[in-house]
């Protein structure tokens, strides 16, 4: 990179731009205005829905109905549908259902899968290529919807939560970036722990997870949103409505406009806003997503990258 | 991963005292390895810890993606559900219909209907979608201040991480019967409209949906791309003279060409497989004959019509093509000297 010469020494400021090379041309107003009006309209479109969304299950019943239906500058903040859907019944049971399944499943399916990473990372190990290209093939076919219903039908799954987790339980993808990942670890690290006579479990433990922790971090989130996110296995092999998770539940107030079981008295009379409380829930279903993925955001390029050294 | 010197074991220890080779030179010979001198016996003992941790896995995926696909013999079946509680009992008693419910299939106009609304939604979401996220990485890319990348990169990826059964609710808030839309057309006194029901924009409403969602995750791997510029490149552009325009036609553009080239590749690989949930999500709101694909006919007449065998000659028709165009993509990836999904 060409050093810059003519830039005056100051400490720039977190939101001031690096200095430019000397070579490039000063950005014309039109140009700067241009890209912020483009990169703006990018992020409204996605952040305006979400604050709709927020700001209608946070408004009072009185607030909803003067702005005619959905709010969009909030007045007089009230949590009155929180409280109601969290204060038990059919939401609250969901949303801990959720959480559950969340929580077992991704500490499942890491657990799996890092094992399997590390497993097939050391190469020239025996047979490693033949699990390697198991794995693979799956990523070109898959045996279809009816004879996997048929076989979690066969193992006694259904209507137990171990079909939400084991037929989803690994992804192929997630294993290779996870072993794309720890092949790229030093050998001489590992050896040495060798030497001091660590084995595979606590040279896994102690030296390549602690290495990894931004891929595993990637990883984590993307089989803790799979396991939140997932409404379709919940609805083919749970037949109780007592068991749904909370997507499903979501489905059956936002799309099908259904009041939750036992709060249609308080929405019939008018203490409550059905707006308001399909709005909380969706709030419900993206706040850990919200809150969680912006963390992870700066490893997503790198599990994604190491993603493609595959093979 | 460098060749190791170290034995993994005591097995290997001891043979590599044995063979002198091994013991003293492996690391000059470079791609000598000590365990090629391995019995099969020795390496399963020195490496059972290794496969031991693979079990789990491959046991699931043996489990969950391979015995599944012989359960496709229901294809060729007149399969009845109600033989035994048990899905492997009931395929053993079901009789064989050989390719009848193939033939049905054929007959049948609702197929042809899933078929092409299939690749009327593919299609429109190469032409409509696939820009979106190459336009976005460019704008992107061209943001200098490292906080404001930052930001609306945070902003841009969220929508992925959300379910679809969230991004469809939203939609539905802004563009549905009582949405914000419909809400504002109404105070300025017009009709309100109610998009999510439409038939006739429904294409229009999933491709939206989709780059709502993911357009924004799409741009990470063209970043990747344009990180991987040499800087050196537009600095001797600039110097023989070229403006931000040609450095970008003659740079940047042919720095993504490949990524683009292998993630259209890829994705026509996919072209049978459009948004199952999304669309599953839909269905009612839309009806079956605008918002029916290969996927949901499948879900339809398997598991809502029970007429197993019918679903599953469905499912493998459409398995069969896509391994098909999956491999050939693939295959065309690696001639483009890319390395597709796996590596030759």
């Amino acid at each position: 990179m060409t050093a810059v010469i003519d830039e005056p020494a100051r400490t720039p400021g977190r939101w001031a731009a690096p200095p430019r090379p000397v070579w490039e041309e000063r950005p014309s107003g039109a140009g700067l205005a241009g890209k912020g009006i483009a990169l703006s309209f990018a992020c409204l479109a996605i952040l305006f829905p979400l604050w709709i969304v927020l700001v209608t299950s946070l408004s009072s019943r009185k607030t909803i109905d003067e702005s005619g239906g959905l709010v969009m500058v909030p007045k007089g903040i009230t949590f009155v549908a929180y409280r109601e859907l969290l204060s038990g019944g059919q939401v609250t049971r969901a949303a801990v259902v959720s959480v559950l399944i969340t929580l077992v499943g991704t500490l499942f399916s890491m657990s799996v899968s890092v094992l399997c990473a590390y497993g097939l990372s050391r190469s020239g190990s025996l047979g490693h290529r033949w699990i390697l290209m198991i794995l693979l093939a799956t990523m070109f076919f898959s045996a279809g919807l009816i004879p996997t219903y048929l076989l979690v039908q066969s193992l006694g799954l259904t209507d137990t939560y171990l079909a939400l987790i084991l037929p989803s339980a690994i992804s192929v993808f997630n294993i290779l970036v996870l072993r794309g990942f720890f092949t790229g670890i030093s050998q001489e690290l590992i050896d040495s722990a060798r030497i001091d006579g660590a084995g595979e479990f606590r040279i896994l433990w102690q030296i390549v997870m602690p290495l990894s922790r931004a891929v595993l971090a990637v990883i984590t989130l993307f089989y803790a949103v799979g396991y939140w996110s997932a409404w379709f296995n919940a609805s083919l092999y749970l037949n109780d409505q007592d068991m749904m998770p909370l997507q499903n539940v979501m489905i059956q107030l936002v799309q099908k406009q259904e009041a939750p079981v036992g709060m249609g008295q308080a929405i019939k009379t008018g203490q409550l806003s059905a707006l308001a409380v399909q709005m909380a829930v969706m709030v419900m279903a993206l706040l850990p997503v919200a809150v969680l993925s912006p963390f992870v955001q700066k490893h997503f390029k790198k599990g994604m990258l190491t993603g493609a050294v595959k093979g | 991963m460098s060749n190791s010197t170290v034995p993994r074991s005591r097995a290997e220890a001891d043979e590599a005292q044995k063979t002198p080779v091994a013991a003293g030179g492996a690391t000059g010979h470079g791609g000598a390895r000590t365990s090629g001198k391995l019995s099969l016996r020795l390496r399963f003992r020195r490496d059972r810890v290794l496969l031991l941790m693979t079990l789990p896995a491959v046991l699931l995926v043996l489990l969950f993606n391979y015995v599944p696909i012989l359960g496709n013999v229901v294809a060729f079946q007149d399969y009845d559900p109600y033989v035994s509680d048990n899905g492997v009992v009931s395929i053993l008693h079901s009789p064989w219909v050989g390719l009848e419910n193939f033939q049905r299939l054929f007959e049948d106009s609702a197929f042809w209907s899933a078929v092409q609304n299939t690749l009327v939604l593919f299609f429109l979401q190469l032409v409509l979608y696939f820009p979106i996220p190459i336009l976005l990485a460019l704008l992107i890319n061209s943001v200098v201040r490292p906080r404001v990348r930052a930001v609306s990169q945070a902003i841009l990826y969220l929508p992925h991480f959300f379910s679809w059964v969230l991004v469809i609710a939203v939609f539905q808030q802004l563009f549905g019967g009582a949405g914000i839309l419909s809400q504002l057309l109404r105070q300025h006194g017009y009709d309100g409209i109610d998009i999510m029901t439409d038939p006739d924009t429904f294409r229009f409403l999933i491709t939206a949906q989709s780059v709502w969602k993911d357009a924004g995750w799409g741009i990470i791997v063209f970043l990747a791309a344009l990180a991987s510029v040499n800087p050196d490149l537009y600095e001797a552009a600039a110097m023989d003279g070229a403006n931000r325009w040609r450095r970008m036609w003659h740079v940047t553009l042919p720095a993504l060409r490949p990524v683009i080239a292998l993630l259209l590749v890829l994705r026509v690989g996919d072209a049978l497989t459009v948004g199952f949930e999304q669309i599953l999500l839909q269905r009612d709101a839309v009806g079956p004959g605008a918002s029916e694909v290969l996927d949901t006919f499948v879900w339809w007449n398997g598991v809502r019509n029970q007429d197993f065998g019918y679903a599953a000659a469905a499912g493998l028709i459409k398995g069969v093509i896509s391994l098909g165009l999956v491999l050939v993509a693939n295959k065309v990836a690696h001639l483009m000297g890319e390395q597709g999904v796996y590596k030759k």
